[in-house]
């Protein structure tokens, strides 16, 4: 850390103190949500075109549409030639209906799964920037295999021998984000948030009442800091001052810096080494606890802090 | 004249008598009564029929323990891992902090919302993981992640099938983003039986939704559903809630579902065992994995056919001989043996 934190400069040691400091208090964490969701943070376009200068959109997932949720291609920048999919959200209104708010439904992870196959076979490094509420709940989306669809991409990124690194960029919520978030190397922004639901949908489900959003966001503390601990995120990328959203050319360049040194960390290893780690990875995430069998004393106590197998993320 | 019909709708005088009356009687505690067509049924019955209604096939919930009995058909079998429990990373407090909603659903009688079991299904060796709605909604945490990666690796090390039967509305809320990463974790598991080329059956029981239905539950080899069971990434709520469509009484429901191709196939609870066996049988390798099985079972299906002849009598065997040198060029190596 100390090393990264010369090296880096202020945004570097800025980040250092929230990773190690307290954990952050409900008002810090419903601030960060906003920061995710401002309406001019940088969208995988504006990132793209800084780092991919050289950019061929492809569309279309060639069974049955093209989504405009989400973005696909190849590009030519940093780290070479790459592959690159993203959540694609809208700035204003008319765009937003357009990209669906970013929500995607089964054709654009099926255009996803297609651009991986695409760099699976000219073996380019696959970066997916993830921006996204969910995926999205509609009839039509269900009939046409939303379920299906966000499985496969999952198992489609497990099979790639190519490097894959996945950066939340704005909000991740539910499987509409993870479809695309499984990676070698997963990096979120400094004021990005990754979670199992929207605040406001979890406040539904579980307060039983969408208003309780700030509560949810509270308990679920989707925060990069709080994933970087659970080993969720492997690495936290810094923001501009006041947020992405303040300078995007800053945060374009700092982001690709990051992704250049862990591609070349990735493109150390064997592909086949790769892609096990990368299993590995997943595995072994999840924290549970082992009561002896069949003893009540310890069934009936049914209290978590007796005996916690594993921390979350470690082995 | 003509006599003039008069028709009373029996289900219109039996929907306004509740308001009238006092509230229904509570039914003795082994008694149970369907939902659709007013049966009653006895404890006992229920457990005969895998509770399903004789009557018009309505299929009640089944606990995790009582359906792997039910694949297992009275036969022995034994639970994988019932040591594992949740546990609570994010110290969680909804409404209830999240160890006392754990500890209430324990109360229940299951201790996770996923069970695995090692058993033999007519004959068939294999490795069943049977989730349970009852235990907080059959919601996917760490255990349940656990338990299927585990279950995935047993199936690997041995050479089984998996079998598996879902019923969630998705993951756990309550382990905040570790309960998401758990979606990875079981494709990851899936990905392991893939490459050991080990077939896996899902049955899609009602319901199954969320983080579920967009993990591992799509990714079986074959994949049943139960009749009338809701099988959807979103609920038929949210979406309503969100995109303000109204959406038919079908919406999502096993039948919907096959008709829209995405699963094999809606089974009766009371074909389950047969259909899975069925399907067992077509796959069926001799032994695992180690030579590789379809090397094994060629050699198995030769080795078979050897023994046959060999307990063949004399007679017939040279009869077969006998009966192969048909082709003039074959016949002068004959001649020379």
């Amino acid at each position: 850390m100390s090393v990264a934190a010369r090296r880096g400069g202020r945004f570097v040691r800025r980040l250092a103190h929230r990773l190690t400091g307290q954990p952050e208090t409900s008002a810090a964490i419903w601030e960060t949500i906003g920061l995710a969701r401002h309406q001019d943070r940088p969208y995988p376009l504006d990132y793209i075109g800084r780092l991919w200068p050289e950019f061929e959109e492809l569309h279309g997932d060639r069974l049955y549409g093209d989504d405009p949720a989400i973005v696909a291609g190849i590009g030519r920048g940093v780290g070479g030639p790459v592959a690159v999919i993203g959540h694609q959200k809208g700035r204003d209104t008319a765009e937003r209906t357009y990209r669906n708010f970013g929500m995607p439904g089964p054709e654009g992870y099926r255009k996803g799964m297609r651009v991986m196959a695409l760099a699976e076979k000219l073996d380019l490094p696959l970066i997916t920037l993830i921006d996204t509420p969910g995926a999205f709940p509609g009839s039509g989306a269900e009939e046409r295999g939303q379920g299906g669809a966000i499985a496969r991409s999952m198992q489609t990124t497990l099979r790639l021998r190519v490097p894959v690194i996945a950066v939340v960029i704005g909000e991740g919520s539910s499987g509409g984000a993870l479809a695309l978030g499984v990676a070698d190397r997963v990096m979120m922004l400094e004021n990005s948030t990754y979670s199992v639901i929207s605040p406001e949908g979890g406040a539904a489900i579980l307060w039983r009442d969408a208003g309780k959003a700030r509560d949810a966001a509270a308990a679920f503390q989707p925060t990069a800091a709080n994933c970087y601990r659970w080993g969720i995120a492997d690495a936290v990328v810094p923001e501009p001052p006041g947020g992405a959203h303040r300078d995007h050319d800053e945060a374009a360049r700092l982001l690709g810096g990051y992704i250049t040194r862990a591609l070349r960390d990735l493109r150390a290893q064997p592909p086949a080494e790769r892609r096990r780690l990368r299993r590995e990875r997943y595995r072994r995430i999840g924290a549970y606890r082992e009561v002896a069998a069949g003893d009540p004393a310890a069934i009936a106590a049914g209290r978590l802090d007796a005996t916690t197998n594993g921390s979350p993320g470690t082995p | 004249m003509t006599k003039r019909q008069i028709t009373v709708s029996v289900d219109k005088l039996r929907r306004r008598r509740p308001a009238e009356s006092a509230p229904p009687r509570r039914l003795p505690a082994d008694e149970r009564s369907c939902p659709r067509c007013q049966s009653h049924w006895r404890a006992e019955e229920m457990r005969r029929n895998l509770r399903v209604c004789a009557t018009c096939g309505h299929h009640f919930a089944v606990s995790a323990r009582e359906r792997v009995g039910q694949l297992a058909e009275g036969g022995p079998w034994v639970e994988l891992w019932p040591e594992l429990r949740a546990s609570d990373p994010l110290q969680f407090v909804d409404l209830q902090p999240y160890p006392d909603r754990v500890e209430k659903a324990e109360r229940g009688g299951s201790d996770e919302a996923l069970i695995c079991a090692e058993l033999e299904i007519r004959g068939h060796r294999c490795v069943a993981a049977v989730m349970d709605f009852s235990f907080l909604g059959g919601s996917m945490g760490a255990v349940v992640g656990e338990k299927i990666a585990r279950a995935a690796e047993r199936c690997v090390d041995k050479g089984l099938p998996l079998v598996v039967i879902t019923a969630s509305g998705g993951a756990r809320m309550q382990e905040g983003v570790l309960a998401l990463m758990q979606m990875a974790k079981t494709v990851v598991a899936f990905e392991a039986l893939s490459d050991a080329e080990l077939p896996t059956i899902v049955l899609l029981a009602h319901p199954t939704t969320g983080g579920v239905w967009a993990s591992f539950a799509s990714l079986g080899d074959v994949t049943y559903a139960e009749p009338g069971a809701l099988i959807a990434f979103s609920g038929p709520r949210v979406i309503e809630q969100t995109t303000r469509e109204t959406l038919p009484d079908d919406f999502g429901r096993a039948e919907t579902q096959l008709a829209k191709g995405q699963i094999d196939a809606v089974v009766d609870r009371r074909d389950l065992t047969t259909r899975i066996a069925r399907v067992l049988a077509i796959l069926d390798r001799p032994t695992g994995l180690d030579p590789p099985p379809a090397v094994t079972w060629a050699q198995h299906r030769a080795e078979k056919a050897a023994e046959v002849a060999k307990h063949l009598p004399d007679l017939s065997r040279r009869l077969v001989a006998k009966a192969k040198p048909r082709r003039p060029e074959d016949a002068d190596e004959e001649d020379v043996e």
